[in-house]
């Protein structure tokens, strides 16, 4: 069987498990989770090992018939992007089991149902990345909502049961654009030489210019929603407030990216007329998400919020980065995608820590962690210099990367999103003085620091944050060449660098 | 004057042969077998004569023929795989319907009367419904295969009239059961006189009630072209009537209400596949050639069926009701499949009749079994933190939804694409974006009712969960496999639907 199949797969055997297992023995529900998590981690980079960097064809191809009156296959396959994106979900995903070992039992639900919604989204995380069937992509991408509206609403905080109907909704509106999009598709395919879902044969459909444009948008839209750009972001907050830390990494770590990951798989690739058409629009909402991300960051009160909002900033760069259609762009987006995922999970699990130990998310209850818990604080002030994208983080090589590319052609919007870098460090320092530093506040004073569980599931994602800081290069030589095909396929050459000596 | 016998085909007409000699019987049974044995004889002899016909569909199944019965009724592709799925459906509702608790004892007793309350006691209870669903859904399978205006017009009269007086027979609020029966009498009456002046018309165009005569005067646009439009558009209101598109819709959310849930599952359910069955026959075959003088007022139509359905269900607070809106904005959704007129369009009509046939029973069967000391509740704020008390309804109710909403990954998505990419293969744009639209409000109070149940807790109000009886289960098991499956891998019943499924004229 082929290995990505088999790698989807694999969560759903863990999930076959946890629900034969009896429903007191939480503890044995949580481990089974954790090794489940573990074993298509270790699959996964075993994956990479195997994956041929400078082959930008699909790797790991395989196809079976599934509606075959439709057209529509079960067809898979990667190259350097998906492989990338893929990585970091199943990396992440025991990391959350671990770090997330107690998030379950505030739930409405058991243990059980909580991992088995866990496991699922990790099928479908991969399955997402991995389609190359534009039908099975759908499903997948609609079908993931599901059990994240009952991880938010079933196990969150607060007002979670309207967040999750927010997230659902936004998300299934989108969803439904994107449907109609695909209707299309499939309907032209099947006047240019039979019905198809496939990827490829899709991307050479012949098709007027002011319906290449509707189409894009349909697909966008949706895509936009996810990810989320500005003004569509309005769910995120709401989401990442009431979700559980874990549930958050995965939302905001890996399902939003599955909407960047659209833009360049879906939009670039079957649009590159409109993707070109709609470019200077998309620049100017990814400039302004990263600006209005940032200020209103710096104004959140609420921890959580607080990083939502930087996320909306940072995925203002990613959009920038996959618009500004030059290589560097391209794969420091794709670089930035992966490096968000981690650090966005840093400042999510060690906040959810702070919230869970204060027993409040409102930065203005901590103050003097870094005398009272020294651990926590130093790794979340290290979570916040990666989000702020400080030099020996990895966040910077991307964030740099993406400036540059965008630069070579669209100088004006790098040099206000460079803005977003100092406004980054406002919304990350002024949190970080008022929740480390200064005297302890009163009732902080008992708060106990990192336990052994906590300190082994934070320690890998600080470590790849600062490896990668320091060495990006086995990641961009599986970037790099995806990200040149990409730029490629849509005609464009990238620009002569800017000589300061003209 | 020369008198010729009819020559007829017994085997082909033997499916809706052997329901009407099920009913006789249950007529007979109801008359004189003990009080004590009635239930069971009549559920056996129901479900016996169901199920034998459904082997008799799939024996013929190859079949096609004109010539059945003096060409009045045609036997092809469309014809069975409706009429398999009618009855399908059917056999799911039975089990609902022999959960005699939610028929009233004693229909021709006053509400409140002495002689109603002393049926209670004695347990009397009367069972003609059983006889009158068989009635119903031979009406049904006729319907569909009627291939001229009188034969068509007969067999809405015979699925019509036991409705009528099914829909009267809840044990629980009587009165309101019996106002919606009257409703539903005097609407249908109505509709069926402008069905019939239709008919007139249409044969004063084209000199023939059957549809191949019909289509041949089109081709031939020998007759008044006034004649043929009045005689379409009033055609079409009996038909639209029947399937609860807007404007002709305003019985449906009271006798969903008021009727008995079964029935109203029932009714629901097979009621919308035999409708959209003859009006898909009519309109593809007989009105085919005649398409731009209904197609641009049946998108029309569609549209602000599908829009109304959705936009009024969001304000409804009672279950029944709220389903019956629902049910309102899919026959929207399914008209598109009419308006489509190709190919695609009637493979996916028939496979999005079945499939949301299926939800629609096996939803209903779930209303069936929230109740409080004084029957069914039906007010969804009632409902709330159902998923605590009895998951495993919950989720079954939770999955029907989502297969209404057209989730992935559930049938009513298969359902949902297949119909609207034949639209627009059509051209009918308008209509697919009006769908989709209306698909994302439609979602909104899908969700609401699963926020209700898995995310709100419960409020103790006596509301509880009977414990499904075997049958009731079968119901909800069956449709939940039917659900899932054609959801996760649809492909065998496409290709069966695609390859059966070509009207013959």
């Amino acid at each position: 069987m082929n290995s990505l199949t088999l790698l989807m797969l694999l969560p759903i055997v863990g999930t076959v498990v946890i629900a034969a297992l009896p429903k007191a023995n939480e503890t044995l529900t949580k481990q089974v989770a954790l090794a489940t998590t573990l074993v298509v981690a270790a699959a996964t980079i075993w994956l990479a090992v195997g994956f041929q960097r400078d082959n930008v064809d699909l790797q790991f191809v395989q196809k079976f018939s599934w509606i075959p009156s439709f057209g529509i296959n079960f067809a898979l396959g990667i190259d350097g992007l998906a492989l990338v994106l893929i990585l970091m979900s199943t990396v992440l995903a025991p990391i959350v089991v671990l770090a997330g070992w107690n998030e379950s039992l505030g739930g409405r639900w058991s243990v059980k149902t909580f991992y088995i919604l866990i496991l699922v989204l990790e099928t479908m995380m991969i399955g997402v990345f991995a389609a190359t069937d534009v039908f099975l992509f759908y499903v997948i991408f609609e079908a993931m909502l599901i059990p994240v509206y009952f991880l938010i609403g079933g196990y969150g905080s607060g007002e979670r049961s309207a967040a999750a109907v927010k997230f659902l909704i936004y998300s299934l509106f989108g969803g439904l654009l994107m449907l109609a999009s695909i209707i299309a598709l499939y309907v032209m395919s099947g006047d240019q030489g039979g019905h198809t879902f496939d990827l490829a044969a899709l991307s050479h459909l012949q098709m007027s210019s002011t319906t290449q444009n509707f189409l894009f948008l349909g697909f966008f839209i949706a895509f936009a929603i996810k990810a989320p750009l500005w003004p569509l972001h309005t769910w995120l907050p709401d989401a990442a407030q009431s979700a559980t830390p874990g549930t958050s990494v995965l939302l905001l770590g890996v399902l939003d990216k599955v909407g960047t990951f659209g833009m360049i798989r879906y939009c670039l690739t079957l649009f590159p007329d409109a993707s070109k058409t709609f470019t200077p629009l998309i620049l100017i909402l990814s400039v302004i998400s990263i600006v209005y991300g940032a200020f209103l960051a710096i104004g959140q009160r609420d921890l959580k919020r607080l990083i939502a909002f930087t996320s909306i900033s940072h995925f203002g760069f990613i959009t920038m980065g996959i618009f500004a259609m030059t290589s560097q762009g391209q794969s420091g987006a794709t670089l930035y995608m992966f490096n968000h995922g981690f650090s966005t999970a840093a400042l999510f699990l060690v906040g959810g820590w702070m919230i869970s130990r204060r027993g409040s998310s409102t930065i203005a209850d901590f103050g003097g962690l870094q005398r009272v818990t020294p651990v926590m604080a130093w790794t979340f002030f290290l979570a916040g210099m990666s989000s702020l994208a400080l030099p020996g983080m990895s966040s910077f090589v991307s964030e740099f990367l993406v400036l540059v590319g965008t630069f070579t052609r669209y100088p004006v919007h790098a040099v206000i999103a460079t803005f977003g870098i100092v406004l980054a460090a406002l919304y990350i320092l002024i949190p970080v003085q008022k929740a480390l530093h200064g005297p302890t506040t009163p009732g902080n004073e008992n708060l106990s620091d990192l336990n052994l569980r906590e300190k082994i599931a934070i320690a890998p994602v600080i470590a790849i944050i600062i490896a990668l800081g320091f060495y990006p290069s086995p990641l961009l030589k599986v970037i790099n060449p995806a990200s040149a095909h990409v730029i490629a396929q849509m005609g464009f050459t990238d620009p002569a660098p800017t000589n300061g000596d003209k | 004057m020369e008198f010729v016998a009819p020559v007829l085909n017994y085997s082909l007409l033997s499916p809706i042969l052997i329901l009407l000699g099920g009913a006789l019987i249950g007529v007979l049974v109801e008359a004189f077998v003990s009080k004590a044995l009635r239930p069971i004889t009549q559920l056996s002899v129901t479900l016996g004569s169901l199920v034998l016909s459904l082997v008799q569909v799939w024996r013929i199944r190859h079949e096609s023929s004109m010539s059945a019965a003096m060409g009045s009724v045609v036997i092809d592709g469309p014809a069975v795989l409706l009429q398999a799925s009618i009855l399908i459906i059917s056999i799911i509702s039975v089990f609902l319907i022999a959960d005699t608790e939610h028929f009233t004892a004693l229909a021709a007793s006053l509400p409140g009367s002495d002689e109603e309350r002393h049926a209670l006691q004695t347990g009397n209870q009367v069972t003609e419904v059983y006889p009158l669903t068989l009635f119903a859904v031979a009406g049904m399978l006729l319907f569909p295969i009627s291939s001229d205006l009188i034969t068509l017009f007969v067999a809405l009269e015979m699925l019509s009239l036991p409705l009528y007086l099914m829909a009267g027979l809840s044990r629980r609020r009587r009165l309101a059961s019996q106002e919606s029966a009257l409703k539903y009498f005097l609407l249908g009456a109505f509709s069926s006189a402008f069905f019939l002046f239709g008919a007139a018309f249409l044969y004063g165009y084209s000199s023939s009630v059957t549809f191949a005569g019909i289509h041949n005067a089109v081709i031939g646009a020998a007759g008044n072209d006034v004649f043929l439009l009045i005689g379409i558009a009033f055609l079409s209101v009996g038909l639209l009537f029947k399937v609860g598109a807007v404007p002709f819709h305003a019985w449906s959310p009271d006798v969903y209400q008021g009727a008995p849930t079964p029935v109203t599952a029932f009714m629901a359910a097979a009621t919308k596949v035999a409708a959209f069955g003859a009006m898909l026959r009519i309109f593809y075959t007989a009105f085919a050639s005649a398409q731009w003088s209904w197609s641009p007022v049946l998108s029309l139509i569609a549209i602000i069926t599908m829009l109304l359905g959705s936009l009024v269900a969001i304000t409804q607070r009672d279950v029944k009701r709220m389903l019956a809106y629902s049910s309102i904005a899919h026959a929207g959704f399914l008209l598109t499949g009419v308006i489509a007129l190709n190919k695609a369009g009637l493979d996916a009509s028939i496979f999005y009749l079945f499939a949301y046939g299926v939800a629609t029973v096996g939803g209903f069967a779930v209303v069936t079994l929230v109740r409080d000391s004084a029957g069914e509740v039906t007010d969804l704020n009632r409902w709330k933190g159902l998923g605590k008390r009895s998951p495993w309804v919950a989720s079954s109710f939770a999955f029907f939804l989502l297969a209404f909403a057209g989730i992935p990954l559930t049938s009513g998505f298969i359902g949902k694409f297949s119909i609207f990419s034949a639209a627009y293969e059509s051209g009918a744009k308008a209509v697919v974006i009006a769908g989709v639209l209306s698909s994302a409000i439609a979602a909104f109070f899908y969700i609401r009712v699963i926020v209700m149940m898995f995310f709100t807790d419960p409020v103790e109000d006596g509301t509880g969960v009977e414990i499904p009886s075997v049958l009731t289960q079968l119901t909800l098991i069956i449709s939940l496999a039917i659900t899932v499956g054609l959801g996760v891998y649809p492909a065998p019943i496409l290709n069966f639907i695609t390859n059966l499924a070509t009207f013959i004229r």
